[in-house]
């Protein structure tokens, strides 16, 4: 592959453009998808803006916990579903004790530490059993857990687990009810840590996306091998950067309608660190590592790297993330459904990944973010663009669950093929 | 024979064992599951030809779709969890020949020879798809047909089908499920059949999911379908044979989902509706573990383990309802121990050695 070996020395911009539009096509064409969706809804902004940033806050960390297993070679974690039940579990424990706000949450985060640990060194541990064949496992795993977690929390409740309490099992004294409502508990445990107004928090992003250029050129100059420079990305993020402050300044000074959104901006924090350990993480010793695992296993095992405790390891982080994004995911939305709430979450997260432009091998913190925003557009504006189309909501929703399966299937196909076509061409030259 | 001077007894003993493990951890304990649930239904005093007929019909409506697994497998795409793409053929065949007004065998005949065509398309484009995603199969092919069903979804909205028997009342589109009261229900079922001691046995079914298991034992047993086989087993020794393993990939896929779609018409029949929108989702996985529970793995698999499967799967899901009803008044009990047992055996399948690395 050794024709591939200097593709950005002297294209020009003319091949910077071409290769941006080509490289995150999928990305290019979900933002078409979603302004022109936005567009025929007839959506008024504010409530759009509202919607979109809750739902980002609410789904950011669920998102992320996939990145690790990516780079351990992985693939695209579906058990992060188990971490979601881990999560729940605990938060049907605080609920039945009364314990709620700020506390509740961080208790909740320490007693789902263990069980997701320990179901994270399970799922590892099958993955190493069944190599090659990661995501189909992770995917199947995810419904055979289902399973279990019903017969505990319907059947086993109130039979073998003696669990009185009227508020949360059901009137046959046997099951948990199929949503539990966490108003004067959990609710907004951590949202209302800290809200601020729209317009700060824009200012802030702004800084933050601008502020991340000097920080990125230190880390770059230190990286061993050059990075490839990318001017047409720094450009759009500079650019957004720069809007985001100026309309966050100009509706600070002019009170606007704007003004009046409050961001639970204690979850964005959260998020930040999140994305600032991974960063750091990737950079770990353990993270290189996992690196190394990720693109030549035979590699790995030859430089002495035990990769069935990597890979385990990697299981086990993305397992306890996700249980901690599952309870920063209900504490913002304030009911849960029992049996319901955790079944897509793998799907969801997996198709924002996807849509953001990460494939089964790559997958970072900037295509997370975008991958968010766009998905969540699309899950917004859908039902009301389908009424405004077709006079059906019900076919906008249709709509909605065939572009995030149909985007997981077209991205698998899609790597899978680059894969073949790769090993082809490695074998003919 | 160096077993010579053992006794009979220790022989026999050995043989046992190495039986026993042939046959394969999975199986015994399902074996034995399904036998103590016969027991609790007995001791339960819910009669035992009741349970046992269930199982019988259970066995004649979903065989087929157990079958479309079968050249998957032996074809070298592994299990075919892009059955919904076959299932969605069947049913439109099924739609189509209410439209038509058929009844009787005419509309179930009719239904298959209309859902043939479309099979053999979306087969083969899902074929060709299969050959570029090498290795993942099983998850593309998962999400191709979620992907599907729902892309399909849009379709039983949209399609002009104006029957007064499957159109909503008000509003656009077909049911969600459609009697098929009067079209084909039991055309199958009812054929020939007959009670012995009060087990009522659906010959009909039986006989057609018979003759498909007989078509394809005969298939590859045939020129192309020793081909296709070699192609499965080692695809770089059949390549350099000959054989050109991406075609055989193809017509194992088309010969799938070609079982798929004639399969939810023999199911159909039996259950007496035709189940739209999202109801093809998860049959893939119920197919899949069906015939692993019969001994099947990722790579190989017979007519035996088809049929087996499909018996011993459909008879635990039979007997759980009852039982579980009985024993509490847990309805959702027999559903939770169905996802967890057909997924718990397609994970150790998945976990074994070998498969499609």
């Amino acid at each position: 592959m050794s024709h591939d070996a200097n593709p950005h020395g002297t294209a020009g911009t003319k091949g910077a453009v071409r290769r941006f539009f080509t490289n995150n096509l999928v990305t290019l064409v979900f933002l078409f998808i979603g302004i022109a969706g936005l567009r025929v809804s007839g959506l008024a902004l504010p409530f759009f803006i509202v919607d979109i940033v809750d739902r980002v806050a609410r789904n950011g960390f669920l998102v992320l916990a996939l990145i690790i297993p990516v780079l351990a070679g992985l693939g695209l974690n579906f058990a992060i579903v188990l971490g979601a039940m881990a999560g729940q579990a605990t938060i049907i424990f605080m609920t039945h004790w009364g314990i709620g706000g700020i506390w509740g949450i961080l208790l909740c985060m320490a007693i789902s530490f263990p069980i997701a640990l320990a179901l994270g060194v399970l799922t590892g541990r099958l993955l190493n059993k069944a190599r090659g064949k990661e995501m189909i496992t992770t995917l199947i795993l995810g419904f055979f857990a289902n399973g279990i977690y019903q017969l505990v929390f319907l059947i086993l409740v109130g039979t073998l687990i003696p669990m009185k309490n009227e508020t949360l099992v059901l009137s046959s004294g046997v099951g948990i009810r199929t949503t539990i409502d966490l108003t004067d508990g959990l609710k907004f445990g951590l949202d209302d840590l800290l809200r601020i107004p729209l317009p700060l928090f824009a200012i802030l992003c702004g800084a933050a996306v601008l502020g991340s250029f000097p920080v990125r050129s230190v880390l770059r100059k230190r990286a061993l091998a050059a990075r490839e420079k990318t001017p047409l990305r720094d450009g759009v993020l500079a650019l957004t950067g720069l809007f985001l402050a100026g309309w966050g300044i100009k509706n600070l000074v002019v009170e606007s309608m704007y003004s009046f959104i409050r961001v639970p901006a204690g979850t964005f924090l959260v998020l930040g660190a999140l994305c600032l350990f991974i960063l750091f993480f990737t950079r770990t010793k353990l993270g290189q590592d996992m690196r190394t695992v990720g693109q030549d296993r035979h590699v790995a095992e030859v430089s002495g790297i035990d990769t069935d405790r990597i890979r385990i390891t990697a299981m086990v982080m993305s397992t306890v993330l996700a249980a901690w994004g599952q309870i920063i995911f209900l504490q913002n939305l304030g009911t849960f459904s029992t049996y319901g709430s955790h079944e897509q979450v793998g799907m969801f997260a997996i198709a924002a990944l996807l849509i953001g432009g990460a494939s089964v091998a790559k997958a970072t913190i900037g295509q997370a973010v975008v991958g968010l925003f766009l998905f969540h557009t699309m899950f917004i504006v859908s039902p009301l663009a389908g009424r405004a189309l077709f006079g059906d909501a019900q076919l906008g929703e249709y709509f909605r669950s065939f572009v995030a399966y149909g985007i997981i299937g077209l991205s698998l196909a899609l790597h899978s093929w680059k894969k073949h076509m790769q090993q082809k061409q490695g074998a003919g030259g | 024979m160096e077993n010579a001077n053992a006794t009979p007894f220790a022989r026999a003993l050995r043989g046992i064992g190495a039986g026993l493990r042939s046959f394969g951890a999975p199986r015994i304990i399902i074996i034995v599951f399904l036998v103590s649930l016969w027991i609790t239904s007995t001791l339960l005093k819910i009669p035992f030809p009741a349970v046992l007929s269930d199982s019988l019909v259970r066995l004649g409506m979903n065989a087929v779709l157990t079958l479309a697994m079968l050249p998957s497998i032996l074809s070298g795409t592994s299990l075919y969890f892009g059955l919904p793409l076959g299932i969605i053929c069947g049913l439109l065949g099924g739609v189509m020949s209410i439209e038509l007004d058929l009844r009787g065998f005419e509309a179930f005949f009719g239904a298959v020879a209309m859902s043939l065509p479309l099979a053999v398309l979306v087969g083969w484009g899902y074929g060709w798809l299969l050959n570029r995603v090498k290795g993942s199969e099983m998850t593309v092919g998962t999400y191709i047909g979620f992907g599907f069903v729902s892309l399909m979804s849009f379709g039983w909205v949209t399609l002009p089908f104006h029957h007064p028997e499957m159109a909503w009342a008000i509003g656009k589109g077909i049911r969600v499920t459609i009697s098929l009261e009067g079209r084909f229900s039991g055309v199958l079922n009812n054929l020939w059949s007959f009670d012995i001691l009060g087990v009522r046995v659906p010959t009909g079914a039986l006989a057609f999911s018979a003759l498909c298991c007989l078509l394809v034992w005969l298939f590859f047993r045939s020129r192309s379908g020793l081909a296709m086989k070699s192609a499965g087993m080692s695809p770089k020794f059949a390549e350099a044979s000959g054989i050109n393993v991406n075609r055989m990939r193809i017509r194992g896929t088309i010969l799938s989902t070609v079982l798929g779609a004639v399969g939810i018409l023999v199911y159909s029949q039996g259950f007496g509706f035709l189940q739209l929108y999202q109801a093809p989702m998860y049959m893939g996985f119920i197919a899949a573990a069906s015939i692993l529970i019969g001994g099947a793995t990722l790579k190989t698999g017979r007519i035996s383990h088809v049929i087996i499967g499909t018996f011993l799967f459909h008879s635990i899901l039979v007997v759980a309802l009852p039982v579980a009803n009985t024993v509490s008044q847990l309805g959702s009990l027999a559903e939770i121990s169905r996802s967890v047992v057909s997924n718990g055996i397609i994970l150790y399948a998945l976990a074994q050695k070998g498969g499609a690395e």
